[in-house]
Order: structure tokens, then C-alpha cells, then sequence
């Protein structure tokens, strides 16, 4: 069953379609506990603590079991609960870094346009820059085929049912990547504007799209994906006249929500904008 | 959704220290959850009960201290609650990213026995 909404949908994690949630710990439990227990001793305890609590040793306390009377106690622990993907994530960053690799993960609504304009942007780039792709999806390889379809390598995490990726499925993900022979990865997430957003992957810079049908409070109404990102890109401009979107409005929510972000605004189809894209891309890139 | 994805962290990380500490059960397990964290309070509980079944955790009280957005203003050297999500400064309206508090996603303690 599905282990975040409860929703009956079978299936585990899987990257290309083979299950990845294997256990992973894989200790065999072979020891065979041989040593025979016979140590001699005839009941003379040489532990000599002088037993001189007061009563004579008639025990007649009538607590039969030990558990009865242990008191409750507060342990304190001040832990992050998602301490252990922000682990991950630093693992994967570091791995990152030593591979020079350039890392985005793309965040947006389902169908804002995220597969599209990773698909116009390596086709513009063409062989000046090296991009990869790992696309997470809860089923299908779709969108992996369609990237590879355009020669782009690509690693489909289905996820099952979970909502979003976490830093282990990435990290199991590229491993069947040649990361040597790329300059950028692109880690398209699960659409979904709400949980993706607290789980760091160990990427270097977070772009979150948002399309023009989307209503341009979509950033006030998401507040925590759209703080998140260091990109803020609208998609879909050649058809923003069409669908009555409000430029000022939306630019006005992004900038109020993600003050710091760089907002760029795109039509992935026809490549508008795209360019700008293109020299932030080229200017963060390490040389 | 991902509550149950992250009680089922909280639950992990509530048995371990439990198992560690020596006790037998947990009987309250407390939580920090920020209005900036991506998790509802009600859903946590919600996935709780469905997670911590068959765990020493089962039939656990859950209290969970909401902690509100607390911003920063440089400008005006001041500490502010913003109205909503949106951290504008309350007394000179600029944008701020200084976020203080808010993002808390964390077991604080655990009552055993």
C-alpha cells in the first residue's frame, strides 16, 4: 500500500523499473551461539555489597513485577525529523561537488511545463554543455523515453506512490549515470508543490516553475516551495494573453513570497526567454 | 502528504532512543512542527496512529507545539510575527529572508517507561 497517502496504489520505488527498496542491510545472521553457558559458580556470589538496607532480608514487599513500578521518565532528544535525508542530501552534495557537477532539481505543479523545458533547454544547448536527467514520476518511464527519445541520458525513479524524492532515491539513481561525462544534472521532481519542498536531494541551486494557467497567487498559496527556490521561472508566456494571466500580479507574489529569487520569464515551446536561462545557467557553471 | 513519511521518521528515531534509554514503551512523544515546515499538524496526527501500530509507540499521546514564523527586519533591527507566510517587515513593509523561527520539524522529547 501506498506509505504516504494510503491511497491502495502498489508498487515500491523503483529507478528504471527495477524495485529499488531492497533492504539494506544485509547482515546474514549466521553466528551460532556455541559457547555453552557453563560457568560453575555454586552460589557464592563474590559481589560483596553488605546488604544493609533494613530489613532482614524476609522480603515480604509485594510488587511481584519489576515493570509495575517504574515510573515514567522524559527522555529529551531535540532531533530533526528529516535528519537523516539532510544527511544524505550532504553526501550526495559533496559527491557533487567532487565531480564538478552542476545540480537542479526542478520543482513545479504536474504538467507547469518541467519535462518541456528540460527538453528545449538541452536541445539549445546542445553539445555545449552536458546534461543529464533524473526524472521521478509515481509511475511510468514516460518521461524518461521522451529524454532519451532526444538523446539526453536519462533515469526514471517511479516512486510508487511517495510524493516526492528524497536524497537515497537520488542517490541510487545516479549511480547508473556516467556522472564524468556531464557538466549538469537535472533532477526533475515529483509534480507536487508542497512536499518535495522540505526534502533537500544535495542539489546546487532549486528552480521552481510556475505556469501562466496556474493563477498567479499559486506562489502565495505555496509560500514554503516557492521560499525554497533560488529560480523562479513562469512557463507558458506564449499563452499567458490567452488565459487572462495577471504578469504584474504574479511577478509582484513571487517577488513578495522569494524576494531573493531570480525570476525569468519562458514559453518552453516556442524558446522565448529561454536565452536568459541560458547565461544564468552559463554563469553558475563552474569553469 | 508526506506526513507519514515523516512520522514514520519521528516513530524510528522515538524507538531507538527509547530501545536505547532501556524503557518498554513510549507514552507521549513531543513535537516542534514550524507554520513554515510543509507539515500539518492535524495530518501528523493522523499518520500517528497508523504508524505507530504494533510499535512501542502504539496508543502513544502525541503533543505536538506549533511554533509560528518569527522574521527578521535589518533595516529596522527588529523581530517580527508576519500576518501570513509572507515575511514582510511590520513596521517598514520590505521583504525579508531572514527567516528565525518557523522551519522546526523536530521530536523535542519522549515520555517512557
Amino acid at each position: 500500500m501506498c506509505k504516504d497517502c494510503g491511497c491502495g496504489l502498489p508498487g515500491d520505488v523503483a529507478i528504471d523499473g527495477v524495485p529499488a527498496g531492497a533492504p539494506q542491510h544485509d547482515h546474514s545472521h549466521g553466528h551460532s551461539h556455541d559457547h555453552g553457558h557453563s560457568h560453575d559458580h555454586d552460589h557464592q556470589h563474590p559481589h560483596d555489597h553488605a546488604h544493609e538496607h533494613g530489613h532482614p532480608h524476609e522480603h515480604t514487599h509485594d510488587h511481584p513485577h519489576p515493570e509495575d513500578h517504574t515510573a515514567h521518565r522524559t527522555l529529551s532528544l531535540e532531533r530533526g525529523i528529516l535528519e537523516k535525508n539532510d544527511r544524505l542530501a550532504e553526501r550526495n552534495r559533496g559527491y557533487f561537488l567532487a565531480k564538478n557537477l552542476y545540480v537542479l532539481n526542478i520543482l513545479a505543479s504536474p504538467g507547469a511545463g518541467k519535462t518541456a523545458f528540460i527538453e528545449r533547454t538541452a536541445a539549445d544547448l546542445g553539445t555545449r554543455v552536458r546534461l543529464g536527467v533524473i526524472v521521478g514520476d509515481l509511475a511510468t518511464e514516460n518521461d524518461a523515453v521522451r529524454l532519451r527519445g532526444r538523446g539526453i541520458p536519462a533515469i526514471q525513479i517511479t516512486t510508487g506512490s511517495v510524493c516526492h524524492l528524497d536524497a537515497e532515491m537520488v542517490s541510487r539513481a545516479m549511480e547508473r549515470l556516467d556522472l564524468n561525462a556531464l557538466d549538469v544534472l537535472i533532477i526533475e521532481n515529483v509534480g507536487n508543490l508542497v512536499c518535495p519542498a522540505v526534502y533537500d536531494l544535495g542539489e546546487t541551486a532549486r528552480v521552481v516553475l510556475l505556469s501562466v494557467t496556474e493563477g498567479e497567487d499559486k506562489p502565495l498559496k505555496y509560500p514554503v516551495m516557492f521560499q525554497s527556490a533560488q529560480v523562479v521561472v513562469v512557463n507558458k508566456t506564449d499563452i499567458a494573453a490567452a488565459v487572462g494571466f495577471d504578469r504584474e500580479a504574479a511577478l509582484r507574489n513571487i517577488r513578495r513570497v522569494a524576494p531573493n529569487a531570480t525570476i525569468l520569464e519562458v514559453s518552453a515551446r516556442t524558446g522565448d526567454g529561454m536565452q536568459r536561462w541560458y547565461d544564468l545557467l552559463a554563469s553558475r557553471l563552474p569553469r | 502528504m508526506h506526513e507519514v513519511s515523516l512520522m514514520q521518521d519521528t516513530v524510528i528515531i522515538a524507538t531507538k532512543q527509547a530501545r536505547d534509554a532501556g524503557a518498554q514503551r513510549i507514552h507521549r512523544i513531543m513535537m516542534r512542527v514550524g507554520a513554515l515546515s510543509g507539515a500539518v499538524p492535524e495530518t501528523l496526527e493522523f499518520a500517528f496512529d497508523i504508524v505507530a501500530k504494533g510499535t512501542m509507540a502504539e496508543g502513544a499521546a502525541l503533543d505536538i507545539e506549533r511554533v509560528p514564523i518569527r522574521c527578521y527586519c535589518a533595516a529596522c533591527a527588529q523581530e517580527f510575527e508576519p500576518a501570513d507566510f509572507v515575511c514582510e517587515c511590520t513596521r517598514c513593509g520590505q521583504p525579508s529572508t531572514d527567516i528565525r523561527r518557523g522551519r522546526e520539524l523536530q521530536v523535542t522529547s519522549l515520555e517512557v517507561s
